[in-house]
């Protein structure tokens, strides 16, 4: 999926988008990753040069792809919610999801897969439980857009939001371990660490989960 | 040694002399010690590889960049072609400031064995009977194609390519390069390619040899020595040939039901429509410059190629641990060698924890798009060259 599923975010002053840092500053130096939905490569080029990673990437819009392959990024046309299933078990230290999951089929085989695939996920997504989110359908009365969700209903690549506490629900269910979770304000700075989760899901807008597998060497086996 | 006179068989016949003496061309000969060792169980010894070279191979030998010519190509990729006096095949993306910059990279583009521009093929002198071989040439495949390369290449001192290139049939030897020898390709660049044949291909292959051979000039292949020459036979192979690069798209964008020059219909079998001038002109073309035999050899090679099967059926194992950083290049409207071939070969790569790249280009004009213009095939190798050249630690121009 290509980084038009979101739009606007806050950009750090080195021009950098602050999702895509704390992305990074999660991924240990020198590992191998795969990047689903690696849009025009901003990411995979990000962990390389400030990681020094092997990074990968699967990229759904042609354009996308060709102008990564055309940086010297190695990436794929592919589809999350089809060709994950075709890499092996354990290819990858770490498989992320930037901004993707909401636009997939179905999230939670995606989620599965990326855990057989790699030995830890990171998925970032929009949190759909935030406050403006909450107000437009409530007092407006349609479907919310937002600087990070600009679509309208009828155009949105975006078909399966969810909110940090539905996500949280979801890892249970699978059975990840969330190593770290960060959630970002409005204004692309991280919220209080110490704050309850309600809290995050209310004024979180966007959110980071580093996870692992439960057990160690235990594979989460899509259905 | 083959020692070969100005005055071939070939001449006498009316057929190019380029088999055994090629025009504008180096020559590796190898002899009776340096044997190419042939899938189909026998020797070929001895024998010669005719190649171009571009650029300057630098102090480490580190620069090569191995081109490979598809099934009517030859090593004529940057350069007037000597025998039609057109330009080299991929001018377009070989050559100074190029996307394969010769002042970067140095290029070397072999005519393939069995060809018939220099490389021993068919056409070729017999050492033996000093005759030309004719079908006593053995059968040779993509891989034997790819083994005398590899011996062109320890012949020029080079153990490692920084990438190999190629289309079509060129992309399979890229493909079987990077299967047989993934220490010495750095990079790999198989375009508009497959790891098999597929029986769709064999089949248009087929019609192709039967054209050739019903023929009456063909003499059961003895052509050369009875002064003959299948030229119609070959000239029906290349129109047949020539529709399968072209899309319909493309040859209705071309032609459409447009008369050649006239209004209206003959009521004949002239070729009224501009499509069959256009074919007509092909296959007369095609004629002057290739060996109808060679035809028939490299078209069984590349029938015969199936990476997979030469890896116990599982396509991965061909590429298990390997080095080599690929790239892929395939065509929308690409039939002969469509999108899911390449897609194929991504996925074995995938599973063999490869580093791939992978574009699919839109564009109308078929297979033969990877030899003409497009700009973005063109950014594509670029990038990804560029990206390697970083990746090995070469130096922005050679020195």
């Amino acid at each position: 999926m290509s980084n038009l599923t979101v739009a606007n975010i806050e950009r750090t002053p080195g021009g950098a988008r602050v999702d895509l840092v704390l992305v990074a500053e999660m991924v240990e130096r020198g590992v191998k990753v795969l990047d689903v939905g690696c849009g025009d490569g901003e990411l995979l080029r990000l962990l390389s040069e400030s990681r020094g990673v092997d990074g990968r990437g699967i990229e759904i819009s042609r354009e996308g792809v060709n102008e990564c392959v055309a940086k010297g990024l190695a990436v794929i046309q592919g589809d999350a919610d089809t060709d994950l299933a075709d890499y092996p078990d354990d290819a990858f230290d770490y498989v992320i999801l930037s901004q993707t999951l909401q636009a997939t089929r179905n999230p939670r085989v995606v989620l599965e897969h990326m855990l057989r695939i790699g030995r830890r996920a990171i998925v970032s997504f929009p949190n759909f439980g935030h406050w403006q989110v909450r107000l437009q359908l409530l007092f407006a009365g349609h479907m919310p857009r937002t600087d990070i969700l600009p679509y309208s209903w009828y155009n949105t690549p975006n078909i399966h939001h969810c909110t940090i506490k539905d996500f949280r629900e979801l890892c249970t269910e699978v059975g990840v371990k969330m190593e770290k979770a960060v959630a970002l304000n409005a204004w692309g700075s991280p919220l209080r660490l110490n704050a309850p989760w309600w809290f995050w899901n209310l004024f979180g807008e966007q959110a980071v989960f580093l996870l692992s597998r439960r057990r160690d060497g235990g594979q989460a086996t899509p259905k | 040694m083959v020692d070969v006179k100005a005055s071939s068989p070939q001449e006498a016949a009316g057929v190019p002399s380029d088999a055994d003496l090629p025009r504008d061309s180096e020559l590796a000969k190898f002899g009776p010690d340096k044997p190419l060792k042939l899938d189909a169980g026998v020797e070929l010894s001895p024998f010669q590889i005719a190649y171009k070279t571009y650029g300057t191979l630098n102090a480490e030998r580190s620069n090569a960049v191995l081109v490979c010519h598809a099934l009517t190509g030859d090593q004529h990729v940057a350069n007037l072609h000597p025998v039609t006096k057109k330009q080299g095949w991929w001018e377009t993306l070989v050559g100074p400031g190029k996307p394969i910059d010769t002042e970067r990279y140095f290029v070397i583009c072999p005519n393939v064995v069995g060809g018939c521009m220099g490389t021993t093929g068919p056409a070729s002198t017999n050492p033996k009977t000093g005759k030309p071989w004719g079908l006593e040439f053995p059968v040779i495949t993509i891989r034997d194609m790819v083994r005398a390369q590899a011996m062109l290449l320890d012949h020029l001192g080079i153990k490692q390519l920084f990438a190999a290139a190629g289309g079509s049939m060129g992309g399979m030897q890229v493909l079987q390069w990077a299967a047989s020898y993934p220490e010495r390709v750095f990079a790999a660049l198989p375009i508009a390619c497959a790891t098999r044949h597929s029986a769709q291909n064999i089949a248009f292959h087929e019609v192709g040899r039967q054209a050739i051979m019903a023929d009456p000039e063909w003499r059961g292949g003895r052509y050369h020595l009875e002064g003959t020459n299948p030229r119609r036979g070959l000239a029906v192979a290349r129109m047949g040939a020539h529709i399968t690069y072209l899309s319909d798209a493309a040859l209705h964008r071309k032609f459409g039901r447009k008369f050649q020059d006239r209004e209206n219909p003959t009521f004949s079998f002239d070729a009224d429509f501009e499509v069959e001038s256009y074919l007509r002109h092909q296959g007369i073309s095609f004629v002057e410059r290739f060996d109808a035999n060679s035809y028939l050899y490299l078209t069984r090679a590349m029938d015969y190629f199936d990476l997979a099967a030469d890896s116990g059926g599982v396509l991965a194992n061909a590429f298990k641990a390997s080095p080599t950083r690929f790239c892929l290049i395939s065509f929308t409207s690409d039939w002969l060698f469509p999108t899911s071939e390449s897609r194929a070969v991504v996925h074995a790569l995938n599973a063999a924890s490869a580093r791939v790249s992978f574009a699919e280009i839109v564009t109308d004009k078929g297979h033969d798009a990877f030899l003409l213009d497009e700009p973005e095939m063109f950014g594509i190798v670029r990038g990804f060259l560029d990206g390697a050249r970083k990746a090995r630690g070469l130096p922005d121009k050679t020195s």
